[in-house]
């Protein structure tokens, strides 16, 4: 195998690579959203707007509804729109072009039609931006069969993924951790690209899985480094793909490990975490030696408050005490 | 117009005036203290914008009630919101109006008819129709007004409130700040007409479009607008055309990259508080006087907020269900 | 309200007749069987806006895009869906347009440039924007049209729609279809304008509303709106004032619920086909030429759905992921 150079990039400009490099490729892609044509306003759309014009980079009013069912139609007719929701927050103004359109139509019409749709969706708290504006709603879509949902935890699955995304022929929400954009990481050099649907062993370990999603898989990271001071060797899984879930990717290392954690941002209930859970007593049961421990955000909206915030979202710390809790 | 045509009262345009300078000063302060640290969360200002905030809800009664967006701060000190507890909300404190879990964004104080900043472009529409159709049923008169920018003007939101507020005859005014910019969008890119006033066609209501730079002007159209209201007759659709001079939030800056030094300063020759001072007539010793004031007031909300407890872990917990 | 001048040639409006009679047919037809059990899930038919399916789709060429409703039959057959599948999909057979999945409400013929029936009142009209923005971006002259009703002009889907296609001028007619009921509430009480074609003021479009029971009309308008967007000169918005004579779907009556008989009866006098009839002074035998070639057909789409297979049980799990 050659080998592959690689440099370290963030997480958004990995992003911002991905969208370069795909809107070059394929002259049907274009991007869609708010703010999107001014390379100011977010690092992962820099660019784009001077290099490809504002034809393909398009500004668009506030008008979430009718710029996701437009993306769809543009999809119908044979394009490959990219959306920018600037917060997944303000994507719930579009929810009928998602899920009543772009997940049903190729079923409901018989498979007359294929909507290649990337909605890039960036959420998560941390900031101090309060109830409505730091929340991780990805648990809601894997209801939405016809949906792909994406979330990236790195800058080499932020950029292999989206290009992956791009390409795909189905409608696909690409999750973003905005707490994550300034994180940087190892990226391979040139046309990378990553499986949909296959999760990442991103930390070797043998004595308790944790499974992280989005921001917490970097929290699961910090948590085993912490633990391996105190002599736990624990392994990190980051499932990258939650719809479809890689439920054998995952349940390989419980059945090493016996022991599991899933961590996510998202609330707790009915959330991504209790999906894993209940996946991986299917397919994994008798390799459990103790029940499947979840760290999540509290039942409660994210307060601006910070310390509040701090209560109510996951950490490193709660995954750490949440570990220690399993393996005693 | 009604009584109203009357010319205002010297008091009355001395505390228009001092109302408009109470909120240049608080979000004058508000944002130096975001700047050093001090504020949970983030700001969005509207320092421009006074003459709307202060000509439209110096028309309003305590009774009547407002929504607005989350570049709210105006609309809530000039709906009378307490000052103390909304620096305390912003410095994210136990004592703030929505106990440090709302914000800048989400300031309310509906002990004064306010009913709230909502952060999501275009969700207040819809709710200022709700308390709209709650005023209808009591009969009593009131008047819900929802402030908005010309970004939400292109909500489908919009839409169905104007639609629902007009058959139903609701007392709701929308008013639109047509401040020119949605985040970096420019207006004219998003929006179809040229002055958005002219929707109000589609739902046969009033429209008209006023200079928002001129407090007394918003007033004289608001007057009109809320008499109608509490008559029965309907909601308006007013459009004020004005200018914030800061960016949207902390990473824009006054002027560039969408929009040029050349037009901020034009639009800065007409700062409201200026164009105040000669139609309301502020001599200097008034000016004087309300400066004065003003600081005083402003000293008390900062130490108030200062000297409050911040909230307790257990807070997360409160207020999510009655 | 714009009605027909004379311009039209006979054999044009004769193939307009031939369309409508083709429509009404089948919709009896879907109706007749429906009430013996023999279609799957519901039917909305659209038996008396036949002019408004035929005059529009006569301006369209095949490599236009129709994106219809759940009343959208006739905009279908208009459009040249093909009758054999449309009525196999009514009866929930394999062969169906949706291979039994979709049923009456998502009736789409993709080849025949037919992007679908939407069951969602008003999501038709963002996706048709995108399918014109696709248009555009290919830099063909090619128009999608949007059928939507009365109903669906409330929605916020509308507004934001129509903002979007008047700022990028994009290639997109919006045809509403006044029947003047959602459901059972009246377009009066609903809607806060007498003619819904004035909304078009409020993206600075043009805007017409026509006689929806004359067939020449509705034509002429459409050829002047697909002209105006095949020029690149943006949408237009009409407005066919229709009437159905069925209830909304199998669950009211004709008239007596939420209509007057005699309402009912006003309407029926202009029913689109007799209308055209008188146009072309047609004779018996002419109607008799057009009546006999229509029942063929229908026999042979019904002999074609009925002797289709169902779908095998594999089938309700394809067709979800390219």
């Amino acid at each position: 195998m050659p080998e592959v150079k690689m440099r370290t990039i963030s997480y958004s400009t990995a992003i911002n690579e991905a969208l370069h490099e795909e809107m070059a490729r394929d002259e049907k892609v274009f991007l869609m959203g708010e703010d999107v044509a001014l390379s100011a306003i977010s690092p992962a759309t820099a660019g784009l707007g001077d290099r490809f014009g504002h034809e393909r980079v398009r500004n668009t009013p506030i008008s979430e509804l009718g710029f996701t069912g437009a993306a769809v139609g543009a999809a119908m007719a044979g394009y490959r729109p990219v959306l920018d929701m600037r917060r997944i927050d303000f994507m719930m103004l579009a929810i009928d072009p998602i899920a009543n359109q772009a997940a049903k139509l190729r079923y409901m019409l018989g498979g007359q039609v294929s909507i290649p749709l990337v909605i890039r969706a960036p959420e998560g708290g941390g900031s101090q931006n309060g109830p409505t504006h730091s929340q991780c709603l990805e648990a809601w879509f894997i209801q939405v069969p016809g949906l792909r949902v994406i979330v990236p935890s790195d800058p080499a699955d932020a950029k292999g993924l989206l290009k992956s995304a791009i390409r795909e022929d189905n409608p696909v929400l690409f999750v973003e951790y905005r707490a994550l954009y300034s994180l940087e990481g190892p990226v391979p050099e040139g046309d990378h690209t990553e499986p949909i649907g296959k999760a990442a062993v991103k930390r070797e370990g043998s004595d308790i899985t944790l499974i992280g999603i989005g921001s917490q898989a970097r929290s699961c990271l910090e948590a085993a480094e912490l633990l391996a001071g105190e002599g736990v060797d624990a392994e990190v899984v980051d499932p990258r793909t939650i719809n479809p879930l890689d439920v054998e990717g995952i349940a390989d290392s419980v059945r090493k490990t016996g022991r599991c954690i899933v961590a996510e941002e998202g609330h707790k209930s009915g959330g991504v975490g209790a999906e894993i859970a209940a996946s991986l007593q299917e397919a994994a049961f008798g390799a459990l030696k103790t029940p499947i421990n979840r760290v999540a955000a509290l039942d409660v909206p994210v307060p601006v408050h910070t310390k509040l915030e701090a209560i109510v979202l996951p950490s490193t710390e709660k995954i750490v005490a949440a570990a220690k809790k399993v393996l005693s | 117009m009604s009584e109203d045509k009357a010319p205002l009262s010297d008091e009355r345009m001395q505390t228009m005036y001092r109302d408009m300078l109470r909120i240049r000063r608080f979000e004058e302060t508000a944002f130096e203290l975001f700047e050093q640290g001090e504020v949970v969360g983030g700001i969005h200002v509207s320092i421009g914008q006074e003459g709307c905030s202060v000509g439209a809800c110096s028309t309003l009664n305590e009774d009547d009630a407002i929504l607005t967006t989350h570049r709210g701060h105006g609309h809530s000190i000039a709906k009378g919101t307490r000052l103390p507890e909304m620096m305390a909300e912003l410095l994210g404190k136990a004592t703030g109006l929505c106990h440090a879990k709302g914000g800048s964004m989400h300031i309310a104080d509906v002990s004064k008819g306010h009913y709230g900043a909502h952060s999501i472009v275009g969700s207040n529409m819809p709710m200022g129709v709700g308390i709209g159709l709650a005023f209808h049923f009591e009969g009593k008169g009131q008047v819900a007004v929802i402030f908005f920018g010309d970004g939400a003007a292109n909500e489908g939101s919009f839409h169905e409130s104007m639609n629902l507020a007009a058959i139903w005859k609701l007392p709701v005014i929308f008013f639109c700040e047509n401040n020119h910019f949605a985040s970096s969008t420019r207006v004219g890119y998003a929006t179809s007409v040229a002055d958005i006033s002219a929707r109000a066609g589609g739902y046969d209501i009033p429209g008209v479009t006023v200079d928002g730079m001129d407090v007394l002007a918003v007033h004289e159209v608001m007057v009109e607008a809320v008499d109608r209201a509490r008559r029965g007759l309907g909601p308006s659709l007013i459009e004020a055309k004005t200018y914030r001079y800061f960016g949207h939030s902390r990473k824009d800056p006054q002027f560039g990259p969408y929009r040029t030094e050349e037009e901020w300063n034009e639009w800065k020759a007409k700062d409201p508080l200026l164009v105040a001072e000669k139609i309301l007539g502020v001599s200097e010793e008034e000016k004087k006087a309300h400066d004065e004031a003003v600081e005083n007031e402003l000293k008390d909300a900062l130490s108030f907020a200062r000297q409050s407890p911040e909230p307790e872990p257990d807070d997360v917990y409160e207020d999510l269900y009655a | 309200m714009a009605r027909s001048t004379s311009r039209l040639s006979r054999k044009r409006l004769g193939e307009m007749y031939r369309t409508m009679l083709r429509i009404r047919r089948f919709e009896e037809t879907a109706d007749d069987l429906y009430m013996v059990g023999k279609v799957v899930g519901g039917v909305h038919v659209s038996i008396g806006q036949e002019a408004c399916s035929a005059g529009v789709c006569a301006a369209l060429r095949e490599d236009d895009a129709v994106l219809t409703t759940h009343r959208g039959h006739g905009h279908s057959i208009a459009k040249g869906t093909r009758l054999p599948e449309m009525l196999a999909e009514l009866m929930g057979k394999v062969t169906g347009l949706c291979r039994s999945k979709g049923g009456s409400m998502h009736i789409a013929d993709v080849s025949k440039g037919h992007y679908g029936a939407h069951s969602i009142v008003g999501a038709n009209m963002p996706m048709a924007a995108g399918i014109g923005l696709a248009y555009q971006l290919e830099g063909k002259d090619q128009v999608a049209v949007v059928f939507f009703g009365d109903g669906a002009s409330n929605n916020g889907a509308f507004h934001e729609a129509m903002n979007l296609c008047a700022i990028w001028k994009l290639p997109v007619v919006f045809f509403c279809e006044n029947n003047q009921y959602a459901v059972s509430v009246p377009a009066e009480y609903s809607t806060s304008v007498d003619d819904i074609s004035v909304r078009s003021k409020g993206y600075d479009a043009p805007g017409l509303t026509v006689d929806g029971m004359d067939v020449a009309a509705v034509y002429e308008a459409s050829r002047e709106a697909v002209a105006h967007a095949r020029r690149g000169l943006g949408p237009s918005l009409i407005e066919g004032k229709t009437y159905r004579f069925f209830g909304h779907s199998r669950g009211d009556p004709h008239y007596g619920m939420y209509r007057t008989k005699e309402e009912w009866e006003g309407w029926k006098g202009r029913d689109p086909l007799i209308v055209c009839e008188k146009m072309l002074k047609m004779t018996a035998k002419q109607k008799k030429a057009h009546a006999d070639a229509v029942e063929a057909e229908i026999k042979e789409a019904i002999e074609f759905a009925e002797s289709s297979p169902e779908p095998e049980e594999s089938v309700a799990l394809e067709d979800i992921f390219a």
